[in-house]
């Protein structure tokens, strides 16, 4: 690890002050910055320590139902948060299935959003990568890619955004609000990730020196809390990335979906939300049938970016299943394994 | 199980077989248990290696002005400075020790070779600097394939043992089989992943050095040291209190520690070296690859008439440790023509090395899959297929078994998990939820290794005991066991033991490895403890004050701390006593043990087993789990049952890692291994282990030594991996043979 200054700033426009010195990175947990720090793939000479800001660490509700999550959250409190849990099942359940306990209770909002890809070539120095070195090429394309892109990749990049949370997030239209030294704004998650096209080393929307302050979920998103669900395929029962996810929530009203959402996960550079698949849904029953039909439009355009042809039929079948559980309505409560297909399985009592 | 119940197993009516709480549980829980890399003696300095990231070529500069000038860094070691060793490391070190890499030349052979190491005065300081040498190379294609490697007859495989064994004519066999199964099985490599990482904190005393360092073979170990920096064996002190999981990796010498142990002596200070979860994925040893091929002749009763185990076992390119897999045939089933074999292919990794079941996990995998696969031809339940080809005898030679309550284990396991009733056919089962579930099962087997030990125990003149062995406690619970082994020799109760271990100048405690070291350290102990009861029953019975006067030819019984005469329960004297009036402080029994030649000659030792699977697999998604396993284990003598069945646990669920989970994943254009880290090299989380359960079948061992005990440590892996993957198939009709399984295997 380089030698870097430590700066603890008081307030936010402290913060973004700071920030704006060439060379300098927010630190919220660190679980994901450290880590690129200790091999060498991150070298800030600054770190602004963002995680005793004051106010970025509130969930406040709006007086319309909607909410307003500082940056600072931590994503077990947000989960755990019994009013958040009830109306964004699908977002808690997200957060749940994400990494380990002891990683949940320290990450945070913002940190999750801004994590950077798991392409074990964007980790490995020795590595070409245009995304962390931008135009030494893409190593991962020739390479092992069993678990890349299958949306939206180009030849310049392959690489997908690792994060659960944001699946159901882009499927119910959050936005974030970033304050940077140009002031104040605000952007839609689903716009926030970029695809990575001829410049994958612009993995966000955020200009240098944003600061994400905090993230949104609008009240219309409440009308899914009874039939809405993330379903996440891992390689082991839990502590893994996905291999393919899927958030889906429904508004069935009289035995027809009147409104639809659905994203996936782990297939591109961003959550993939599936506006055809939706539209596709919107009047239909909730059948086998539609689903299916939903979900070949969610991946009409997939294709293999590598050894990876297969995680296209599993995001198909995931869509497919997260659809059924949808409908088949929201847990009473959060299942002992969160977004496992096998949390239907009996007998466990613990979130792994 | 309740703590105080009494063991059916125990003998002499003494303490060993209650399943004791680990001795050193509260040190660990409370982390007073200090680890190697817990030393910080004064002026020490943190060493850290610069790692080639080619595989194959030579480092042509390292820019060591910029690494010397960070603030901090003390020295830099490359080829060009580092200091003589006494032995060439290009030089096996007997009778274990490998090549290493320790700098002697700028020859990279394989990705993750220390290139140098810089020592400084913090980690950061040293690991900045190391990242600062900048080392540019000049790369050859790296071999790291299958195909790419260079092929050999291997002299030896696994730690010298015989690359081949055969017996009847095996062609023949096949060729009157009435059915010939020929199958493929691939195992990938696997890397050590101990929760301790290897280290060392090494401090020079003149030309003695004192090593604090997880080790699993403290004297061979001392005498390996000593013979690289030309000084005494007696001259190095290894301290090893505890270690954090050795499984096989810190039996060996390695290149890195050496390197830190050079230093420590060149800058005349202590230096610590602690290896990072990447660096472990090279230099210390891993379990290599296998391509392994088996044909099985059948006929129409089900029987074997031939089995061909063939196995491509990689290694590096200038060391020699090959998977003995094809060895896991030789013991197992009834067949009268075998052959196992070994081909060796050179790869451009570090040395492999044993892990937990060197060979018999690889092989057991590939063995007990097609075990399943001719039950499944025969159109035979696979547990009746193997009763079919049971083996009386030692296969080949015909030598009985030391022990072998194996047809136990299979019916204790298959009742215990409820095998009967099992339909032949696969995608039968669905449970409620609508998953597929199947079962499927594996023969566990595990040889019975005996180290030559040394060990003393002194009777003190308050009446309890100091024993003492230099043995290793890797968490499986030595400190306990051997405890109680000492206690039951000595007529104590544990409590009324201390046990010394775990630093090199105590009396050899031998190797703990090849599931050997209690029976190997356990037998030294049990027979120290008699000579000293031997020693006190002398002073007793030719003392004329003494209630045991005279008793010599009859004999005395040691017994919670007293000395019984052995026809006459009422006279008896207490330890204390008779060493009172004797003037004695002290009595100490000392033993030098080893495994009776003539019982090894004349018989076949193996611990058995049986492990039964339950999966439950996504029939749309192929997500699998493996939702039961019963494993039920016969190794002769249980000192301690709570101990023996966490190892049994362990091994079980290591056997969960190897068929789902563990794998290297090596980028063949670079040689580079590109999951060098524990979120991405998967190891079973608690999830993934819902439910387990290893029965101990009591077994009778007159032969395997004197106190009766076999191995438990590595026989859990065994049959397990092939019970996964046999579950599998019958859950899903998909017929995996390449480890660990994948989701897309199950989907197609
Ligand atoms: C072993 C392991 C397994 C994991 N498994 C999963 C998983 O299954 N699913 C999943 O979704 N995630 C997983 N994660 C990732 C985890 O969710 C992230 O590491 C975590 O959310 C990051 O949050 P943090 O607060 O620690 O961020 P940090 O590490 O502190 O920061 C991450 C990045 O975000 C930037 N940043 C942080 N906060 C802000 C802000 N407010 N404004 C602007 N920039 C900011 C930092 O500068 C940095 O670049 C895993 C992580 C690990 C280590
Ligand atoms: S896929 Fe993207 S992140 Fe991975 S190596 Fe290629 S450019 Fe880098």
């Amino acid at each position: 690890m380089n030698r870097f200054d430590f700066i603890a700033p008081h307030n936010i426009s402290e913060a973004v002050a700071a920030a704006a010195e060439p060379g300098s990175a927010y630190l919220a947990a660190g679980t994901n910055l450290l880590d690129l720090m200790k091999i060498g793939v991150s070298r800030p000479v600054r770190l602004i320590d963002i995680t005793r800001l004051p106010g970025l660490d509130r969930i406040e509700w709006q007086p319309d139902g909607g909410v307003r999550i500082g940056a600072m959250v931590r994503n077990s409190d947000l989960a755990y948060d019994p009013r958040f849990a009830r109306t964004f099942p699908a977002v808690a359940e997200a957060l749940l299935s994400g990494a380990s306990a002891q990683l949940r209770n320290a990450a945070t909002i913002g940190g999750n959003l801004m994590q950077r890809t798991r392409c074990a070539y964007f980790q490995d120095t020795a590595s070409a990568c245009n995304r962390r070195v931008p135009g030494s090429g893409c190593d991962a394309l020739h390479g092992e890619n069993r678990l890349h892109a299958v949306v939206g990749w180009s030849e310049h990049c392959i690489a997908t955004h690792p994060s659960d949370f944001c699946v159901p997030l882009a499927a119910l239209d959050a936005v974030v609000e970033l304050e940077g030294p140009q002031g104040k704004r605000e952007i839609p998650l689903e716009d926030f990730h970029r695809l990575p096209g001829e410049t994958p080393e612009q993995e966000t929307a955020l200009a240098p020196a944003e600061l994400i302050v905090a993230l949104r979920l609008p009240a219309e998103a409440a009308r899914f809390a009874a039939n809405a669900r993330y379903l996440k395929l891992r390689e082991r029962t839990s502590y893994a990335f996905a291999v393919v996810s899927a958030a889906a929530a429904l508004e069935i009203n009289d035995g027809v979906i009147s409104h639809a959402r659905l994203a996936l996960g782990a297939i591109a550079a961003k959550p993939w939300r599936a506006r055809e698949a939706e539209a596709s849904l919107a009047g239909a029953e909730p059948t086998l049938e539609a689903f299916t039909r939903a979900a070949g439009f969610a991946l009409a355009d997939a294709r293999p970016s590598g050894d990876n042809a297969f995680k296209i039929e599993l995001a198909r079948r995931i869509a497919v299943r997260a659809l059924i559980l949808a409908a088949e309505g929201t847990p009473e409560v959060m299942p002992a394994l969160p977004a496992s297909p096998f949390s239907t399985t009996p007998g466990a009592s613990h979130v792994a | 199980m309740s703590l105080d119940a009494p063991s059916t197993n125990a003998r002499y009516g003494s303490n060993a077989g209650q399943p004791l709480t680990r001795r050193d549980g509260v040190l660990k829980v409370t982390g007073r248990a200090t680890y190697a890399a817990d030393n910080h003696p004064d002026g020490m300095l943190y060493a850290v290696t610069a790692v080639s990231r080619i595989a194959r070529g030579r480092v042509t500069s390292l820019d060591v002005e910029a690494t010397k000038a960070h603030p901090g860094v003390v020295e830099v070691m490359t080829p060009a400075s580092r200091p003589p060793l006494a032995h060439d490391p290009d030089e096996k070190m007997p009778p274990f020790g490998f090549r290493i890499e320790v700098l002697q030349d700028s020859t990279v052979r394989y990705a993750n070779q220390p290139i140098a190491l810089v020592i400084a005065e913090t980690l950061e300081a040293a690991t900045e600097g190391a990242a600062l040498l900048n080392p540019q190379y000049d790369a050859d294609e790296p071999r790291t394939g299958i195909d790419d490697g260079l092929r050999f007859d291997p002299p030896a495989v696994g730690v010298g043992g015989p690359p081949k064994a055969a017996f009847g004519d095996v062609e023949a066999g096949l060729a009157k089989a009435a059915q010939v199964l020929e199958r493929d099985y691939v195992t990938p490599a696997q890397y050590h992943n101990a929760m301790e990482p290897h280290a060392v904190v090494a401090e020079w005393d003149g030309d003695h050095v004192m090593l604090d360092m997880p080790n699993q073979a403290l004297a061979m170990s001392c005498a390996s040291y000593a013979t690289y920096f030309g000084i005494p064996p007696e001259n190095v002190t290894i301290r090893s209190p505890f270690l954090g999981g050795g499984f096989g990796s810190k039996a060996i010498i390695n290149g890195p520690q050496i390197l830190a142990i050079l230093a420590a002596r060149a800058l005349k200070r202590p230096v610590k070296l602690v290896l990072s979860r990447a660096q472990m994925y090279g230099p210390v040893g891993h379990r290599g690859g296998t391509w392994q091929k088996l044909r099985i002749g059948l006929n129409n009763d089900g029987q074997l008439t031939a089995l061909h185990h063939k196995s491509i076992s990689a290694t590096s390119s200038f060391d020699d440790f090959l998977e003995p897999a094809a060895n896991a045939s030789t013991h197992l089933y009834a067949s009268p023509a075998l052959l196992s074999e070994h081909e060796g292919i050179r790869l451009d990794t570090g040395t492999p090395g044993p892990m937990r079941a060197p060979g018999e996990a690889s092989g057991s995998a590939a063995l007990e899959v097609a075990i399943d696969e001719a039950a499944d031809a025969c159109g035979m339940d696979p547990l009746d297929f193997r009763l079919h080809n049971y083996a009386e005898t030692e296969p080949g030679s015909g030598r009985p078994f030391s022990s072998k309550a194996l047809r136990e284990c299979y019916a204790e396991g298959a009742k215990r998990f409820g095998w009967a009733g099992r339909p032949l056919a696969s995608r039968q089962m669905r449970d409620k939820n609508g998953f597929l579930v199947g079962w499927g099962m594996g023969t566990a087997l595990f040889p019975c290794p005996h180290f030559p030990a040394e060990a003393r125990a002194t009777l003190r003149a308050d009446g309890t005991a100091l024993v003492e062995t230099a043995g290793a406690d890797m968490g499986q619970g030595a400190w306990t066991a051997l405890a109680q082994i000492a206690a039951e020799a000595l007529g104590l109760d544990p409590e009324q033991v201390e046990l010394h271990s775990g630093i090199s100048t105590l009396p050899d405690g031998g190797i703990a490895g090849g599931s050997g070291h209690t029976a190997s350290a356990g037998l030294a102990l049990n027979n120290a403890g008699k000579d000293a009861i031997a020693q006190l029953s002398e002073l007793a019975t030719n003392d004329p004050a003494s209630p045991l006067f005279g008793a010599g030819n009859i004999g005395v019984e040691a017994r919670a701390g007293r000395l019984y005469r052995r026809d006459d329960e009422t006279r008896s004297e207490s330890y204390a006593e008779i060493l009172a009036r004797a003037g004695r402080r002290e009595i100490v029994g000392t033993a030098k043990a080893s495994r009776d030649p003539a019982a090894a000659e004349a018989h076949a030792m193996f611990s058995h087993g049986a492990v039964f699977a339950e999966v439950k697999v996504d029939p749309d998604l192929g997500q699998i789990r493996v939702t039961r396993l019963v494993g039920a284990f016969a190794a002769g003598r249980i000192i301690n049952p709570r101990l023996v069945e966490s190892q049994y646990f362990g091994g079980m669920i290591w056997g969960v890692s190897f068929a789902l989970h563990e794998e290297a994943i090596i980028d063949h254009r670079t040689g580079r291994i590109m999951n060098a880290d524990l979120a991405e090299y998967h190891v079973p989380i608690n999830a993934d282990i819902p439910s387990l359960e290893a029965i101990l079948i009591p077994e009778n061992d007159p032969f395997v030594n004197a106190i009766g005990v076999k191995g438990v440590g590595e026989i859990g892996i065994t049959g397990t991996v092939g019970a996964i993957a046999n579950a599998i198939w019958h859950a899903t009709g998909v017929r995996v043979r390449k480890f660990p399984v994948r989701l897309e295997d199950i989907i197609g």
